[in-house]
């Protein structure tokens, strides 16, 4: 049961993208079409849950131990830019399909400030391993089904006519404000 | 004249928010008052003036191939100073910005400057490439903070100007994105109207 309430907490009530506001650059960046939207999601999928269940691992056995947490932003983000690295290199050995699909990806997230924020949030929230990779997944599937929603408007956009200076991103912010406004009919479910 | 140019370009040439749309996370995470956008602003401002100097600094002694992850240690090692010192002296605010504080590493800008900036150019005109993309950015969130204060809660800086409620939707997620999209069309047309 307390499974199900941070699954549903995760993908809609707190909405990574669309309540707190993480992972904005790929939900721009790569929202034009949606195979390309799916594809970043399975990417983030991926890296997210494995990212969590690492940093976590490290947090408890090494960090805490050692009395050295303050470097958990240092750590952290240099364990998450090597597993990204490691993911494509084993990834491009073991399944050439897999790479072909997700792989493009990649590279962008190191970047993407979800999966550090994630990492961050379990230790923050206190939750223990299986709670927080049960956390992260839920992340990644709100996060690919924002950015799944975000595509189909966006390819409808493209045929709209919009005044000059709305093209674009400020048109695509409007469009995720009514979103998250949609989102926020999800609140106090849980 | 060159570095003055250096400098006055991040606040609305090249501001990293309305017009390099970078860094939008922290942008519309962080900007639910006009306090907090200021804090924020000057915590990344820090970072990217500090963490422009050093790189500067060592920028020939870095081999090519590891020089992304030595520039991201720099970055998290300033980002971590500001975190612990931001900590002890004002918790309310730091407790307020919460995550977005040591997810200043991930912020696109600082290490964009660094990549495309100072690792290029003397510690001088790097240090003042940081200071203006660092009040760009600041200008940005402050502003946007603002006017979601004025329009959520009917106060600026905390001081009420409306006996009543504000509209309590500028204060939460959607109005984030409406008002952010809003300023970007905004400069938009600025920008076009002066080519």
């Amino acid at each position: 049961m307390e499974y199900i309430l941070i699954i549903i907490s995760a993908v809609l009530v707190n909405n990574i993208v669309l309540a707190q506001f993480l992972g904005i650059c790929p939900f721009l960046g790569v929202s034009k079409k949606l195979s390309t939207a799916i594809g970043m999601g399975g990417a983030v999928l991926f890296v997210m849950t494995l990212a969590t269940i690492v940093t976590y691992l490290i947090q408890t056995y090494i960090l805490v131990p050692l009395h050295i947490d303050f470097l958990q932003t240092v750590v952290y983000i240099l364990v998450i830019a090597a597993l990204v690295q490691m993911v494509e290199l084993i990834l491009k050995k073991v399944s050439p399909a897999l790479y072909q699909a997700l792989g493009v990806f990649l590279p962008l997230i190191t970047t993407n400030c979800a999966i550090l924020g994630v990492a961050i949030l379990v230790i923050r929230k206190d939750y223990n391993l299986i709670e927080s990779t049960v956390f992260a997944v839920a992340n990644a599937i709100g996060f690919t089904l924002a950015l799944v929603i975000f595509s189909s408007i966006r390819e409808r956009l493209e045929l709209l006519d919009i005044p000059e200076s709305m093209k674009g991103v400020p048109i695509s912010l409007i469009v995720a404000g009514l979103l998250a406004l949609a989102f926020m009919g999800f609140a106090n479910i849980v | 004249m060159n570095q003055w140019q250096n400098f006055i370009k991040g606040f609305l040439k090249e501001n990293p928010v309305f017009v390099l749309l970078l860094g939008l996370c922290p942008t519309l995470g962080v900007t639910t008052s006009a306090i907090n956008g200021l804090g924020m602003g000057v915590a990344t401002a820090f970072v990217l003036v500090m963490s422009n100097l050093v790189i500067s600094l060592i920028k020939n002694l870095i081999p090519e191939k590891v020089r992304i992850p030595s520039f991201i240690v720099v970055i998290a090692s300033f980002v971590t100073i500001v975190d612990l010192v931001m900590a002890a002296y004002v918790p309310v605010l730091h407790a307020q910005l919460g995550i977005f504080i040591p997810l200043i590493v991930v912020n696109c800008i600082v290490l964009g400057r660094a990549e495309a900036f100072a690792s290029k150019n003397d510690i001088f005109s790097s240090i003042l490439d940081g200071l203006g993309m660092g009040l760009g950015f600041t200008f940005a969130v402050t502003i946007l903070g603002a006017i979601r204060e004025a329009l959520g809660a009917g106060s600026i800086f905390g001081f009420k100007f409306l006996t009543s409620d504000g509209m309590l939707v500028f204060a939460m997620a959607p109005g984030a994105f409406m008002v952010l999209g809003y300023l970007i069309a905004l400069v938009n047309r600025f920008n076009k109207g002066t080519k």
